[in-house]
């Protein structure tokens, strides 16, 4: 059941990554990042992460997606244009790809350590003991986040104003 | 029981993913989802080693890569409404004012 889930979770993120990538309207693209972020939640979910996953809805597939399909909007992004690519690129670059992303995998298998399964829900991440560690362990880090998120918006709204002169 | 590399293998595949989509893509917009793509395979890394080791660390770790995201979403669509006000045009390829 449990590799059911996942597997079912982890075609819908490989599907949407892979339409992210094919897609040529921009508004498309977007959606299937949502998808993408949505699934991921889900298999947050499977891991026992119940706090990441609903931060994960709320953040990323609500604030973060919602910022991104407004200025998508706002700015009327189109289908892109096709560039004047170079076709070294298009031959080389391709199965280039292909074969680094195999090597990779075949590193990644040859020097696996010894497989331990993860039980689902083995460790669950509750929001009170995450918030506990983040107002003890991490305080600093906490308060810094918040002076950053600060200058983040001030930057926000001093880039997007429009200049009077 | 699932075994972790599963996760491992989906989190690098998203993040390949995202690396590929900010080569191949023109669209500033799109390059911009494709960075949030690769911070979204880099929490998936950190919650599948937080539960093998587990620690709450990483679920923390991970909340801050969401803080930075957010911020960065913030400040960079904010570059590119300045951009588009200026240039007229979403492609990467047309905003080469610092190109020789």
């Amino acid at each position: 059941m449990h590799q059911f889930l996942f597997l079912l979770f982890g075609a819908f993120c490989v599907g949407g990554a892979i339409n992210l990538l094919i897609q040529r309207k921009t508004i498309n693209s977007a959606l299937s990042l949502i998808v993408v972020m949505g699934s991921l939640a889900l298999i947050y979910l499977l891991l026992g992460a119940e706090f990441v996953a609903i931060v994960q809805v709320i953040i990323y597939a609500g604030a973060i997606m919602v910022l991104y399909i407004f200025v998508i909007m706002l700015l009327n992004a189109g289908q892109e244009e096709d560039a004047k690519g170079s076709n070294v690129a298009k031959i080389f670059g391709i199965p280039g790809l292909f074969a680094g992303g195999m090597i990779g995998i075949w590193v990644l298998l040859q020097h696996r350590p010894e497989e331990k399964l993860i039980p689902i829900g083995a460790l669950y991440g509750p929001a009170d003991k995450v918030g506990m560690m983040l107002f003890t362990k991490y305080l600093l880090a906490f308060e810094v986040t918040s002076i950053l998120v600060l200058i983040a918006i001030m930057g926000a709204v001093v880039l997007a104003r429009r200049s009077n002169s | 029981m699932i075994p972790i590399s599963w996760y491992l293998l989906l989190s690098a595949f998203l993040f390949a993913c995202g690396v590929t989509g900010f080569l191949i893509k023109r669209n500033i917009i799109t390059l911009f989802m494709s960075i949030e793509l690769m911070l979204n395979g880099v929490n998936l890394s950190f919650i599948a080693f937080a539960t093998r080791l587990g620690t709450l660390d990483g679920h923390i770790f991970v909340f801050f890569v969401m803080v930075v995201a957010a911020a960065e979403a913030a400040v960079g669509l904010a570059i590119i409404i300045s951009v588009y006000r200026t240039r007229e045009t979403l492609n990467v390829d047309r905003v080469n004012l610092l190109k020789l």
